[in-house]
């Protein structure tokens, strides 16, 4: 397979895709030589040619250093299209639609929870429903879900789950605008209304960390970090009203295509001009699921608080537990980009502008990073970096290696306490399984599309 | 017909080969391969029964919506589907029954968002019909 891999050396972290067949544009990935043999044999460089051929796209089919193999467009694929011309797909953004990350910090150092660290991932436990098809201690009222999907973390805060000052460190300041609770389906809101303030299940976690390393102390004292920190990090989206969204839409986009003679090569890119009446619509729902996945971490931040202030009796000013930022990696956006409006999907990306916070997430007994975004990613990528390690075995071949439970003895050998719903799925998410995230934050580094700030190791862990 | 599905790997998702006879079958086994990843059925009962009705524009899509229709009855009704039987079936419509038991007796492997439509072809082979799925995971 890889004899006939198209990858392009460009320098030592860029590999294009020439033009060839119905592309539009050339494709540009970022990697290592290293993570290149990889990238061939998946295949998942054929995904970033096909997603050149939809029609309107601007810039080059654009891969992060976690690009694996996705369904339609590949994991950690960022494409931008033009408004006039250009499309707006469902798949290039993903199920699980906002799937982001939200990074806490405080004022305690590893010193200050000591042995509580166990407690406190057993209080986290109780307090957060989590596993699959978890539901949330929530009951809404239709009215309510309507203020959810239409207000995002806003409605969280004004519904006591939290400070107004939270909002402050949320992308978008966790309200994407053009919500319209009418684009979205009863089912979906039926799947959702009992899933918010939920975790969830695959490689969604809480995690309780240490901050070991910081590579720029400039943007760690501006983000409020510091060495030896304790933070916290919470990876979950939009749960079942996510993946109701992506589905119901991407069936009016299959006939949306079909309408607008547009050609797919694969179905699952099925998609509509973005301004037409259907991407219109999708947007409106779409953005709806972001602000539900705002909303969710919103909800949980505030579980997490509740459940540090009571194990380790101490007032909110002395845990200092506030948002270092919130950001998604699964998600379409209206941005300007010198001067031109675009619409861009992030499928397994983040937002690298500069000055503002990019969080990633590590794997299990893996480390997770604070980054910095930068002008390089404005200029080269549309304002977008990785997003984390990306798989590079497949979730059966993992859970052929190490059992769950023996997953979990090692880690806490390590020091890392573990408390997971399903061993299975623990299995799954063996950090084998994955790329070295150091190597991909690296890479991202070194070509300059976002910098190190920081890295955290997890003490404790919450799975699905 | 000697296998009614097998899994497939890929990095980031999981997948099935189907088979079938007939169309009605092809639809039965997909299914059956979508629970199969999920829990093992073979704990699973019949005790619930829910019939579907479903409308798309071509088979393919059929069987995606066929897919999806039943994900969504096993997240909000949470129930686990182990028996599929396909009554009435043309290129756009299907009717079927199908049967299982509460999530709440079984512990789940895999937690599958959606079925998706990526590379979807039904194609017809020397004794019927075969097909890939790709599912979220």
């Amino acid at each position: 397979m890889s004899q006939s891999c198209p990858l392009k050396k460009v320098d030592d972290y860029r590999w294009k895709i020439e033009k060839t067949g119905g592309m539009h544009t050339e494709g540009l990935i970022f990697a290592s030589e290293k993570m290149v043999s990889n990238i061939c044999s998946d295949n998942a460089y054929q995904q970033v040619s096909n997603v050149a051929t939809l029609p309107g796209i601007v810039g080059y089919s654009l891969a992060m250093p976690d690009i694996h193999w996705g369904y339609g467009f590949p994991i950690g694929g960022v494409a931008a299209f033009n408004l006039n011309g250009g499309v707006i797909s469902p798949g290039g953004i993903g199920y699980d639609i906002n799937c982001g990350v939200r990074l806490l910090r405080t004022n305690l150092s590893k010193k200050d929870i000591g042995k509580n660290i166990k407690n406190l991932i057993a209080g986290l436990f109780t307090n957060i429903p989590s596993g699959v098809g978890s539901t949330g201690k929530l009951n809404l009222s239709s009215q309510e879900v309507k203020n959810v999907l239409e207000k995002g973390a806003s409605w969280a805060i004004d519904a006591g789950f939290g400070e107004k000052v939270d909002s402050e460190n949320i992308e978008e300041k966790g309200i994407l605008e053009g919500a319209n609770f009418a684009n979205v389906s009863p089912r979906a809101i039926e799947r959702g209304r009992e899933q918010l303030g939920t975790l969830g299940a695959g490689n969604h976690f809480l995690e309780i960390q240490e901050v070991v390393e910081i590579y720029d102390e400039k943007y760690a004292q501006k983000f409020g970090i510091f060495l030896g920190q304790i933070t916290v990090m919470i990876h979950t989206g939009s749960r079942g009203l996510g993946y109701q969204v992506c589905d119901d839409y991407i069936k009016v986009m299959l006939s949306a295509s079909r309408k607008y003679g547009i050609n797919l090569i694969d179905k699952q890119l099925a998609c509509a001009p973005v301004l037409s009446d259907e991407g219109k619509k999708y947007f409106s729902a779409m953005a709806c699921a972001a602000n539900y996945a705002f909303a969710n971490r919103q909800i949980i931040t505030h579980w997490v608080r509740e459940t540090f202030m009571k194990v380790l009796t101490k007032s909110p000013k002395d845990l200092g537990l506030e948002l270092v930022y919130d950001v998604a990696h699964n998600i379409g956006k209206f941005e300007e980009h010198g001067g031109q409006k675009i619409f861009i999907h992030r499928k397994g990306a983040t937002r690298s502008f500069p000055n503002i916070p990019v969080l990633i997430p590590g794997t299990m007994g893996t480390a997770s990073y604070v980054l910095v975004g930068t002008e390089q990613a404005l200029k080269e990528t549309y304002g977008s970096t990785c997003h984390g390690a990306g798989r590079v075995m497949s979730r059966t071949q993992a859970l052929k290696g190490e059992r769950g439970s023996e997953l979990a003895k090692r880690l806490e050998s390590e020091g890392i306490t573990v408390h997971a719903k399903e061993w299975k799925t623990l299995a799954e998410e063996a950090p084998s399984a994955y790329k070295d995230v150091n190597l991909v934050v690296d890479v991202c580094h070194r070509a300059g599309i976002s910098q190190k700030v920081a890295k955290m190791r997890p003490l404790g862990v919450i799975k699905g | 017909m000697k296998k009614k599905f097998e899994m497939i790997n890929h990095t980031a998702d999981v997948g099935i080969i189907a088979y079938g006879k007939t169309p009605g079958d092809l639809f039965e086994n997909a299914a059956l391969g979508m629970f199969s990843i999920i829990t093992p059925l073979e704990k699973v009962s019949e005790k619930i029964l829910i019939s579907v009705s479903i409308d798309a524009h071509d088979n393919e899509e059929l069987l995606i919506t066929f897919l999806n229709e039943l994900l969504y009855y096993y997240s909000t009704k949470k129930v686990l589907f182990k028996r599929f039987d396909v009554i009435k079936i043309n290129e756009t419509h299907l009717d079927a029954n199908i049967s299982g038991e509460q999530l709440s007796a079984h512990e789940i492997s895999n937690d599958i968002k959606a079925a998706t439509y990526h590379n979807l072809k039904i194609e017809k082979t020397a004794d019927g019909y075969k097909t890939q799925i790709i599912f979220d995971v």
